[in-house]
């Protein structure tokens, strides 16, 4: 962390022979521990308290909609698990939907449920890193041991449904890769009833905890209309007391025949962002049950997807009209009707946002990514002013954010 | 009646220079790029469009006119309902349309990106700095005539540069583009490599 200093001298004495003090500037990142990646903070600090903060983003950029125009819709699905790295599958999930929307596809029952399942998964595995990350923040390292255990039970039901732990590309548009293996349901099962007192017993760690609960309790306070003036989503919107989840309000997959409750903050504070992600948790678990409770046969694909879903592999070596079919779809990509779509979803870190301009053909003409780590980091500026240092790590950690979606 | 519908229905009285916008999903608007502000203030005000949800420019290359569009997303966090409005820049040159920051805060960090990637200019934005590349840097990134794989540019500090004899250098193969041009007679034409292979890792770049 580098720091300019100045020191007082002589010279700096006033007229009646007092130290006049200066603002120090401080620039904290891109590589240090709390800024969970790269994300850089050009403070001015007047003693302990900053009086102005300066987000400096865009370490990570590497143009993700640049790329986007220049391959087909099929080709871009890997590029959207690097965006929030921590819940690929949810951004699978975002952007097949998306493009569906705009391929007016229908996909059936048994892939909207297993979209929700894995989506759900993800929310759980981002919200654990987010809880341990944030322990760490400020300073109770359990925290993160217990989580990444949790975390790492989940990477191994990744793996066998989708063959990776981390970036997982599971979602087609028009369906998903393939379909779940057998007996993974109960394992998924057998996960949320373990999981449960485990997670009770994670937040333990915390709630009560003196030190966390001062850490946290009053720090980075957002008002409700701050929240929804600098369009932040996610649980830092419902911690300031927005009841706004686009699984209620803008239903999407079939999230509208689970049963389950929005947890909504009072204060805004750090503390209820927390307090938040935890209910996120159980109401998630509650979702994965309900779903696999009433999962639906049938096809995991979409029928009508025929020319944008890779035909059978045994089918392209056999038949000439797989196999043509297979060459234009790798040459020329997935053919889309031309016209604009928007659609966000509920993602753990927010709403991620797909805007696809299409002048129909295999390749976006436009693909805009409405990330929500960018938006929810754009108060910075607002609400660290007044903190201490201190607390600008408690901030952060609460604010939860992954640097992959907030640079693209 | 959904609340976006509504809202278009209220404001084509007002704005008479406000039509109807091809799309897909929600309903969308055009607006001309003067009438912005008024329009959007109604919207956020008096129908409650409360969110931005995204600020999107677009970029219609170099052939067409006007080149670049604003696209604002707003959404109800009350009524649940999206609404597109969208601004077609008045000088292809210069492009530059009202600022929307003090209507939403938010619009700060959306309307530099926008900046940043296509050159779109927003008057009345308290601050409008380069935000995802760095200050200075010479190029809008996503306008059409900007290569997929970059441009040879300086790095931002010139120390750097002296000590390691490194500058952010264009991809090879042209970094691209992976697919196939339909409608091309010429499978060669057509083919994604035969684009650029004028030089790669093994052949050096002409001119170097």
């Amino acid at each position: 962390m580098p720091v300019e200093h100045t020191f007082p001298d002589s010279a700096s004495r006033n007229a009646q022979g007092e130290f006049e003090t200066e603002k120090m500037s401080l620039s904290m990142g891109p590589s240090h521990p709390s800024t969970h990646g790269v994300l850089r903070l050009q403070m001015e600090l007047d003693g302990e308290i900053v009086t102005k903060a300066d987000p400096v983003v865009g370490y990570l950029h590497r143009g993700d909609e640049k790329i986007a125009e220049n391959m087909t819709y099929n080709q871009f699905v890997p590029y959207t698990d690097r965006l929030d790295y921590l819940a690929p599958l949810a951004n699978n999930m975002a952007y097949a939907i998306a493009v569906e929307k705009l391929a007016k596809l229908e996909v059936p029952p048994r892939c909207q449920a297993i979209r929700v399942i894995t989506a759900e998964m993800a929310r759980i595995s981002a919200h654990m890193m987010g809880l341990g990350a944030f322990g760490i923040d400020v300073g109770a390292w359990t925290v993160f041991l217990y989580s990444f255990t949790e975390r790492e039970k989940l990477y191994k039901l990744f793996e066998e449904l989708t063959g990776a732990r981390f970036t997982t590309s599971y979602s087609r548009i028009g369906g998903v890769t393939r379909d779940i293996p057998e007996g993974w349901t109960d394992r998924v099962n057998a996960f949320c009833d373990q999981f449960l007192p485990n997670l009770e017993e994670i937040l333990s760690l915390l709630t009560r905890n003196k030190i966390f609960t001062d850490r946290t309790m009053g720090i980075g306070v957002i008002s409700r209309e701050d929240a929804i003036g600098y369009g932040l989503t996610g649980p830092n919107l419902r911690a300031s007391g927005v009841p706004l989840d686009l699984r209620k309000d803008k239903p999407y997959s079939g999230y509208e025949q689970y049963d389950f409750d929005v947890a909504v903050g009072t204060k805004g504070d750090a503390y209820d962002r927390y307090m938040v992600r935890g209910e996120e948790m159980r109401q998630s678990v509650r979702i994965i049950k309900q779903a696999i409770a009433k999962l639906p046969g049938g096809k995991w694909y979409a029928e009508d997807a025929r020319k944008i879903f890779a035909p059978p592999k045994d089918k392209v070596l056999s038949s000439m009209e797989e196999l043509i079919q297979n060459f234009m779809l790798v040459t020329e990509g997935p053919q889309m009707p031309a016209g604009e779509v928007y659609f966000e979803a509920e993602n753990p870190k927010g709403a991620l946002g797909f805007y696809v301009v299409s002048k129909g053909g295999g390749v976006p003409y436009r693909l805009k990514i409405r990330a929500p780590s960018f938006c929810n980091l754009s108060i910075l500026p607002k609400v660290c002013v007044g903190a201490m240092v201190s607390d600008v790590v408690s901030i952060l950690g609460s604010l939860d954010f992954v640097m992959g979606e907030c640079d693209r | 009646m959904p609340k976006a519908l509504e809202a278009i229905a209220a404001l084509k009285g007002k704005w008479p220079g406000v039509t109807d916008r091809a799309s897909l999903d929600q309903p969308a608007l055009n607006v001309p790029a003067a009438d912005l502000p008024g329009v959007l203030r109604f919207l956020k005000d008096e129908q409650g469009f409360d969110m931005l949800a995204d600020v999107a420019g677009i970029d219609w290359s170099l052939s067409v006119s006007p080149r670049f569009t604003v696209v604002y997303h707003l959404l109800s966090t009350t009524a649940h309902d999206y609404i597109r409005v969208a601004a077609d820049c008045p000088n292809d040159q210069a492009p530059e349309v009202p600022s929307a920051v003090d209507l939403w805060p938010g619009a700060n960090w959306h309307e530099r990106e926008a900046f940043d990637m296509f050159g779109i200019r927003f008057t009345g934005h308290p601050d409008l700095r380069r935000i995802l590349m760095w200050d200075g840097y010479p190029h809008f990134p996503l306008r059409k005539d900007f290569p997929l794989s970059g441009v040879d540019t300086d790095l931002p500090d010139a120390e750097v540069v002296a000590e390691t004899k490194t500058n952010a250098i264009a991809a090879p193969m042209a970094g691209g583009p992976f697919v196939a041009s339909p409608g091309e007679i010429n499978m060669t034409e057509a083919e994604p490599r035969a684009k650029d292979e004028s030089w790669n890792e093994r052949r050096p770049k002409p001119g170097n």
